[in-house]
């Protein structure tokens, strides 16, 4: 279990105390839709701590494609599970659209993580007993959209991803890309404000992963907001910007020069 | 989330597992059809004994040799003396010192053998007055029964059961033949109506003849002026107590014996007779029907045990549908709603086994069975509950997964 006990100290002696973000590469006039201020988590499992985020600022704007990249243990996870509303700060504050979501209980959070948040993770997550689009459909659901809607969109969502004759297959019928394709196209019906990928080709072979990526590049230049959270240098290298995370800290953010896979996909 | 997602959402759950909710519905199913089994077979049961026992005629007491109140062992048991007499038969006659008793028969019973033509039967041939036929609360279907003339004259007449005339005489015309009963030629001058048969003896298989006759001719010695059996009939329902004292005085005053306790002869009442033996099949219905009730406890367990295996199988299905969106409520509504749908059908497909059981059995069993709705609605409604409070449990872990946790499960 998670303990959430606040440990305010650490987050004076923070090695970054920022308090204003830096201008975002990119970036419009308007206000970031995720904004992490000081984010800093500290799990405990009986007496010892762990100190999973030590003090993060990170701001990102709409229609940003970035990737946070780093090793195993850096406290990537940590960032997708806060942003991803599934985990809350033990300090510091968590903006999404606007509202802080550090302050809200569980079930605002699960209508935040309906709303606002498309989840693409890497063992798919799809149920193997319903049809694709039932699958696509499941936000829906909780978001209590009409049944005849429900479907539209669903069918709009796959076909979106390329999968316009996959309507009726099941997750056992259809290939790992194709199966990462319904989940894309899951985190894609509800129009989230943004995509939140976890190793998204962490379970693919190479032509699927280039497919599933390819797939990212257009729902980007479509105005898409997208973070992925990968461990692997040349997933992270079609992002138009690499947040590097390392022991629970930000350590470098740079914007990628990335005409070339741009033009391929705009053309 | 509205309840008809839940509930379809809940129903794809069950129908996917089809092998395992199959099961689980067979607990419920079996514990269900029991309860509707026993409850019915109790009724049943309860209703064939009185009816049995009300055919044995209407306001009834009877008179028997022998004693139940005895406690000390020394008397000989329940009728195997001859205590009761044709002279105690004619004294409860006497609308004097009996007021309230309409109607007297004293039987005196043996088994005889009756031959007809080249046909040997055996029966049991019972000595009686032209009261029985009231007292009894039978009909004669063909010619007559023995009359007060046959008596005095100590005529040479009997009267069949329908089954006896049958096996004498087939389908020959019956009234007007003769039966030879120990060596004496006997005339037949009616057949009783069919009357079943009761806890002891066919009904069915007599052969009735004037008191003065079966004493003189059938039965030799000493035992002549005994009766096995004193059939007394009370006015009306409300003076069934009323006769009850008059018999038991009266008896006690012919036999010269004064403490109650000590008489002789044993008088029971129909009525009596009823409520013991509905008492004794109700306590054996609700002991049968708790174990029943047992049967439905242990599916109850099972689906508490299905719906927490379900709930760990699923884990990263709950964590999926919660990274999606679902709040708690909608989980564990998801998880009662799947628990509620195994117990009803487990409560409609074991009610209706039951109901089928109930019309198919009797008539390989022998003793009805009543179903009573009640019993159905009841046990319907018990199995949902069982349903849905065993499933309380499951749904409310379900509901408390973190969604981090339950998706990292593999």
């Amino acid at each position: 279990m998670v303990d959430t006990h606040t440990v305010d100290a650490r987050a004076l002696v923070s090695p970054e105390p920022e308090p204003e973000p830096e201008p975002e590469p990119g970036s419009n006039a308007a206000a970031p839709v995720i904004e992490l201020r000081g984010a800093g988590k500290t799990y405990r499992s009986g007496s010892i701590e762990f100190e999973a985020l030590k003090g993060i600022d990170l701001a990102i704007h709409e229609g940003e494609y970035v990737a946070i990249m780093g090793p195993s243990g850096s406290g990537k996870s940590t960032i997708m599970n806060i942003l991803g509303c599934l985990d809350t700060l033990t300090r510091g504050e968590y903006r999404l659209g606007g509202t802080d979501v550090n302050d809200l209980d569980e079930v605002e959070l699960a209508e935040i993580r309906n709303r606002q948040i498309g989840f693409v993770f890497q063992g798919f997550n799809l149920l193997s007993s319903l049809p694709a689009w039932r699958n696509v459909e499941l936000p829906l659901i909780y978001g209590g959209v009409p049944r005849h809607e429900r479907r539209q969109r669903a069918e709009q969502a796959l076909e979106r991803v390329g999968l316009g004759n996959r309507f009726e297959n099941k997750p056992g019928e259809l290939s790992g890309g194709q199966q990462q394709r319904v989940a894309v196209a899951r985190a894609l019906v509800g129009e989230p404000t943004m995509i939140l990928a976890d190793e998204p080709t962490g379970n693919l072979d190479s032509v699927s992963t280039t497919d599933v990526l390819a797939l990212f590049d257009e729902l980007h230049v479509r105005g898409r907001t997208i973070v992925l959270i990968t461990h692997e240098l040349e997933v992270a290298r079609r992002a138009a910007r690499i947040v590097w995370v390392h022991d629970g800290e930000v350590v470098r953010d740079e914007v990628q020069d990335r005409d070339e896979p741009n033009d391929e996909v705009a053309a | 989330m509205s309840w008809l997602e839940s509930l379809r959402t809940s129903w794809s759950a069950v129908y996917s597992h089809a092998l395992r909710s199959t099961l689980t519905v067979l607990g419920i199913l079996i514990g269900i059809a029991a309860v509707i089994l026993t409850v019915g077979l109790g009724l049943g049961t309860q209703k064939d004994v009185s009816e049995q026992i009300s055919s044995l005629g209407s306001n009834l007491l009877i008179v028997a040799p022998g004693s139940s109140t005895d406690t000390a062992g020394t008397r000989g048991g329940f009728g195997s003396s001859s205590t009761l007499t044709i002279a105690d038969a004619e004294a409860l006659e006497s609308s004097v010192n009996a007021p309230d008793i309409s109607g007297v028969a004293a039987e005196k019973t043996t088994s005889l053998s009756l031959e007809a033509n080249d046909t040997n039967w055996t029966t049991s041939v019972t000595g009686t007055t032209e009261a029985w036929l009231d007292v009894r609360a039978r009909t004669v279907s063909l010619g007559e029964f023995i009359s007060a003339d046959d008596e005095a004259a100590s005529a040479a007449v009997v009267v069949l059961g329908s089954e006896t005339a049958d096996e004498l005489f087939g389908t020959q015309r019956v009234v007007g033949q003769s039966v030879v009963i120990s060596d004496k030629t006997f005339q037949v001058i009616g057949v009783l109506d069919s009357a079943g048969s009761d806890s002891s003896s066919n009904l069915d298989d007599v052969a009735i003849v004037p008191s003065s006759t079966a004493a003189s001719v059938l039965v030799g010695g000493t035992d002549r002026t005994s009766v096995s059996t004193i059939y007394l009939q009370a006015a009306s329902d409300g003076q069934l107590s009323a006769a009850y004292q008059e018999a038991e005085t009266l008896l006690l005053n012919l036999h010269s014996i004064t403490d109650s306790t000590a008489a002789d002869f044993t008088i029971s009442s129909q009525d009596a007779l009823v409520s013991t033996a509905t008492a004794v099949y109700a306590t054996l219905t609700i002991l049968l029907t708790g174990v029943a009730a047992l049967s439905l406890l242990v599916g109850g367990i099972g689906v508490m045990n299905i719906m927490l295996v379900s709930v760990s199988e699923r884990t990263r299905e709950i964590g999926l549908r919660k990274a999606l969106g679902a709040p708690p409520g909608a989980i564990r509504r998801q998880f009662l709603i799947e628990a509620a749908i195994l117990g009803l059908s487990g409560g409609l497909l074991g009610a209706a086994l039951g109901v089928t059981a109930a019309v198919l059995l009797p008539g390989v069993i022998g003793s009805s069975i009543v179903v009573s709705p009640a019993a159905v609605g009841l046990s319907i409604g018990v199995a949902i509950v069982i349903g849905i409070s065993f499933g309380v449990y499951p749904a409310t872990r379900a509901a408390r997964l973190a969604p981090i946790d339950a998706l990292r499960s593999e």
